[in-house]
C-alpha cells in the first residue's frame, strides 16, 4: 500500500495541452497512472493525443470522467485560480508543480483550503509518485524509484531524485515519495505526510529531507517526538548558505536563529530521527538504521 | 527583491504614513541645497543595499548646509563596509539628506507572512531601533504580535493589541492604528515579502513617523509591479548575479574556491555542503534550473568562470527534465570558449547520462568523471590547477 496516490487515482490534468504539461502527463501515463482527463479553458471538446478528452473546467472534467485528483502545470500567474478551482470541483488531491506564485496568493488558497476535502501537494515541487501502485502525479524519473516499503518526503526536488536514487541502489524500495515543495507556505508539509506514513501499513521507515528556511523541520521534530514509533532518517540542506540570501528556493532563506541547517538537524536529532552524516550517505543511514532494527 | 530606504519611504508616504521631511542627493552641493531648505541641521544617510550603516559611518549628522556639503563629499563616491557586505563594502553613491528630529522614543513595528500559521503576522515592539532577532532572544515578551486573518483583513482590534502591547500614549493609539492599517495596506497592495519599520519614533512634539523604512519584495509577485522591479538598483549587487539574474539562472557569490554548478535548489545545496564537508570551500550557489536548455548551461558555467576565486569546478547534474547530454553540449560549449584553466569534475546521473558522457569524453577536454556524490566531492577537493 502507499499513502495520497494509489491505484485507485483518477487524474486530471490542468494545462494538458501546454508544454510541462504534454510531456509530462505521457510521462505519467507511461509509468502506469490513470489519467483520465485534461482541462484547458478554451480546449474543451477536443482530445489529448486521442485517447483523453480535454475540458474547459474542471467541474465538467469531474462528472464526466470521475476524477479525483489533479496535476496542475498552469503559468504562476494564474496557478492560484487553478487551485481554487479543483478545490471547489472536490477532489481530493491537487498537486501544484507551478514555481513562482506570489506568496500572498497562495496565503489566500491556503486559507480557502481550510475545512475542504482537498489537499494540497506544492506548489514548486516535483509532486508525488506510489511505486507499488505504479502512480506517478508528478515530473520525478520514474525509472529511478522502485516499489517497497520506504516512504520519502522532501522540500526539494532534484535531491529527493538523489536519495531516492541511493535507496534504489541499495534495494531499498519506497512505498511513496512526495515533495512537498521549496516554498514557505506549501499546501502539504512535513506534519500529516509522517503522520500518514506512521499509520500505513506498509512503510516501514521514512527519510525526511529538509533545507534551511522556516521552521517546517522543528515542528516536524515535535511528531517525530511524540507520535512516531517508525525509524525516520534526516537530513537538513543549506549548512553552508550565507543567511539572509534565496538560496533559489523561496523558502530557503534563512532569516532567523530557527532557519539554519544546524538548529533543524539537532530539533531532529533531539527527537529521535537519525542523521544521515553527508548528502552521499542518506540510503546507507536508512540501512544502518534498519539493519539495527534487526 | 530589496530597494532602498528612500525609495521605501515614498511608498509609504505614498500610503499615508508619516516620514521626516527629506530627499536625495548625489553630489555635495546638492546635499547643501537639500539642507538648505531643510532648514539647517539635517541627518545624511547612505543608500546602500546594507544593514548595519549606523556602526560603519553611513549615518551622519550635519549642523549646517556647508558641514552638510562636506560630510557629503567624504562620503559619496566611497565603499561602504559594513558587518554584513563583506571588506570590498557596498558602492555609496546616493545620500537621503533629512530633517533632524528630536525623539523622544524609538519603537519596532514590521509585516511579514508567518510561514507556520500560513498568514500575514505584524510585529510591534516597545524596543525599537535595535536588531529585531536580539529582542526576541533577550526579552521575546517585548514582541506583540497580531496575526492577519486574510479573510477580514486588517481590524483595529489588531492594531489596538500592538499599540497598548507596546504602550503607547493613549493620544498616540489612533494614529498608530491608522498608521499600522496603511502599512498593511502597502504591504499586501506591493506584493511585500517583509516591510519594516526600525525605528518608529515619537518626537518630543509628540507626533509619530517612520525614521527608518525597509521594504522587501516577494520576486514571484514582480511580474505585476513593474513600477516596483524599477527601483532596482543594480549597482548595489553583486556584478555576477546581475549577470546571472539577466539569464534566469539562480545564482549567489560565495568566498570559497570549488565554482558548483548543479540543477535543482535542494541539490545545489546540498553539492555545496558536501564539498565543505571535504575539506573545500563553495564558490557559489548555482541552480540552472529544471528546464534549462543547452545555452542556459553554458552561460550559467561562464558566469562560475568569471569569477576570478574559482580555481576548480565541481558540475553536479540529476537528468530529469535536464537532460544529461543536453547539459554536457552545454559545459563543452561553454569550456570551449572561456578556454578553461581550471580543472572540472562532472558528476552525471539520470535521463540520457550515456550520451552526456561520450559528448564530454569526445569533447576532448580535461573532465575528471566522478561516480557519485561523494566521489565527485573527494575529487574536486583533490584536484589543482
Amino acid at each position: 500500500m502507499s499513502i495520497i496516490a494509489d491505484e485507485n487515482t483518477r487524474l486530471v490534468v490542468q494545462g494538458i495541452t501546454g508544454n510541462e504539461g504534454s510531456f509530462h502527463t505521457r510521462r505519467c501515463i507511461q509509468y502506469g497512472t490513470q489519467v483520465v482527463a485534461g482541462v484547458t479553458p478554451g480546449k474543451g471538446g477536443t482530445m489529448f493525443d486521442d485517447t483523453i478528452p480535454v475540458f474547459n473546467r474542471v467541474e465538467e472534467a469531474v462528472k464526466e470522467t470521475g476524477a479525483n485528483a489533479s496535476l496542475i502545470f498552469v503559468p504562476p500567474a494564474f496557478a492560484a485560480d487553478a487551485i481554487l478551482e479543483a478545490a471547489d470541483a472536490g477532489l481530493a488531491l491537487a498537486v501544484c508543480i507551478t514555481e513562482g506564485i506570489p506568496t500572498l496568493d497562495m496565503v489566500a488558497v491556503l486559507r480557502y483550503l481550510e475545512g475542504k476535502s482537498t489537499r494540497l501537494i506544492g506548489p514548486n515541487c516535483p509532486g508525488i509518485i506510489s511505486p507499488p501502485a505504479r502512480c506517478k502525479i508528478g515530473i520525478m524519473p520514474g525509472d529511478i524509484h522502485h516499489p517497497g516499503s520506504i516512504g520519502v518526503v522532501s522540500r526539494s526536488g532534484t535531491l529527493t531524485y538523489e536519495a531516492v536514487a541511493q535507496l534504489t541502489e541499495l534495494g531499498l524500495g519506497q512505498s511513496t515519495c512526495i515533495g512537498i515543495g521549496g516554498d514557505p507556505t506549501p499546501g502539504t508539509d512535513f506534519i500529516p505526510v509522517l503522520r500518514l506514513f506512521e499509520k500505513d501499513p506498509d512503510t516501514e521507515a521514512v527519510v525526511l529531507i529538509g533545507e534551511i528556511g522556516g521552521s517546517m523541520e522543528q515542528e516536524a521534530a515535535e511528531v517525530i517526538k511524540n507520535e512516531m514509533t517508525k525509524p525516520v532518517v534526516a537530513f537538513v540542506v543549506g549548512a553552508t548558505a550565507p543567511p539572509g540570501r534565496r538560496m533559489g528556493h523561496a523558502g530557503a532563506i534563512i532569516s532567523g536563529a530557527s532557519g539554519t541547517a544546524k538548529a533543524k538537524l539537532e530539533a531532529l536529532q533531539a527527537a529521535g530521527a537519525t542523521i544521515a552524516p553527508s548528502p552521499a550517505e542518506i540510503g546507507l543511514t536508512l540501512r544502518e538504521v534498519l539493519k539495527g532494527r534487526g | 527583491m530589496k530597494i532602498h530606504e528612500y525609495q521605501a519611504k515614498a511608498l509609504m508616504a505614498e500610503f499615508g504614513i508619516p516620514v521626516p521631511r527629506g530627499g536625495l542627493a548625489t553630489a555635495p552641493a546638492q546635499a547643501r541645497a537639500r539642507a538648505q531648505e531643510l532648514g539647517g541641521k539635517v541627518v545624511l544617510k547612505a543608500q546602500v543595499y546594507a544593514g548595519g550603516r549606523g556602526k560603519a559611518g553611513g549615518i551622519r549628522v550635519a549642523n549646517s548646509p556647508e558641514e552638510a556639503e562636506n560630510l557629503a563629499g567624504q562620503m559619496l563616491g566611497t565603499r561602504l563596509v559594513t558587518h554584513q557586505t563583506g571588506p570590498e563594502g557596498v558602492p555609496l553613491s546616493k545620500l537621503l539628506v533629512e530633517e533632524a528630529l528630536d525623539i523622544h522614543k524609538e519603537l519596532y513595528l514590521s509585516i511579514l507572512v508567518d510561514g507556520c500559521r500560513r498568514m500575514p503576522v505584524m510585529m510591534a515592539s516597545e524596543a525599537g531601533g535595535v536588531d529585531i532577532e536580539e529582542v526576541a532572544r533577550i526579552s521575546p515578551e517585548r514582541i506583540v504580535r497580531s496575526y492577519i486573518d486574510p479573510v477580514i483583513g486588517f481590524q483595529p482590534f489588531m492594531a489596538r493589541r500592538l499599540a497598548y502591547g507596546m504602550n503607547l500614549p493613549g493620544e498616540l493609539v489612533r494614529p498608530a492604528t491608522q498608521l499600522m492599517a496603511n502599512l498593511y495596506k502597502l504591504f499586501m497592495a506591493k506584493d511585500c515579502s517583509l516591510a519594516e519599520i526600525n525605528p518608529l519614533v515619537i518626537t518630543v512634539d509628540g507626533r509619530l513617523l517612520a525614521l527608518d523604512a525597509k521594504l522587501n519584495f516577494d520576486d514571484s509577485g514582480l511580474f505585476r509591479h513593474p513600477e516596483i522591479r524599477e527601483l532596482r538598483d543594480t549597482e548595489q549587487e553583486e556584478p555576477l548575479e546581475v549577470e546571472a539574474s539577466n539569464q534566469n539562472v539562480s545564482y549567489i557569490k560565495l568566498d570559497g574556491d570549488v565554482g558548483c554548478m548543479v540543477n535543482g535548489a535542494g541539490l545545489a545545496m546540498a553539492t555545496m555542503d558536501i564539498v565543505k564537508l571535504y575539506g573545500a570551500e563553495p564558490a557559489n550557489f548555482l541552480d540552472v534550473g529544471g528546464g534549462a536548455n543547452e545555452q542556459q548551461v553554458a552561460a550559467a558555467l561562464k558566469i562560475i568562470l568569471n569569477d576570478p576565486k574559482v580555481k576548480r569546478v565541481l558540475i553536479n547534474i540529476f537528468g530529469g527534465i535536464l537532460r544529461c547530454d543536453v547539459a554536457a553540449r552545454g559545459i563543452v560549449a561553454a569550456a570551449m570558449e572561456t578556454q578553461v584553466k581550471v580543472p572540472m569534475v562532472v558528476r552525471m546521473r539520470g535521463t540520457n547520462v550515456d550520451e552526456g558522457r561520450q559528448i564530454l569524453a569526445e569533447s576532448g577536454m580535461n573532465i575528471i568523471l566522478a561516480s557519485d556524490l561523494r566521489d565527485a566531492a573527494q575529487k574536486v577537493a583533490a584536484a589543482r590547477i
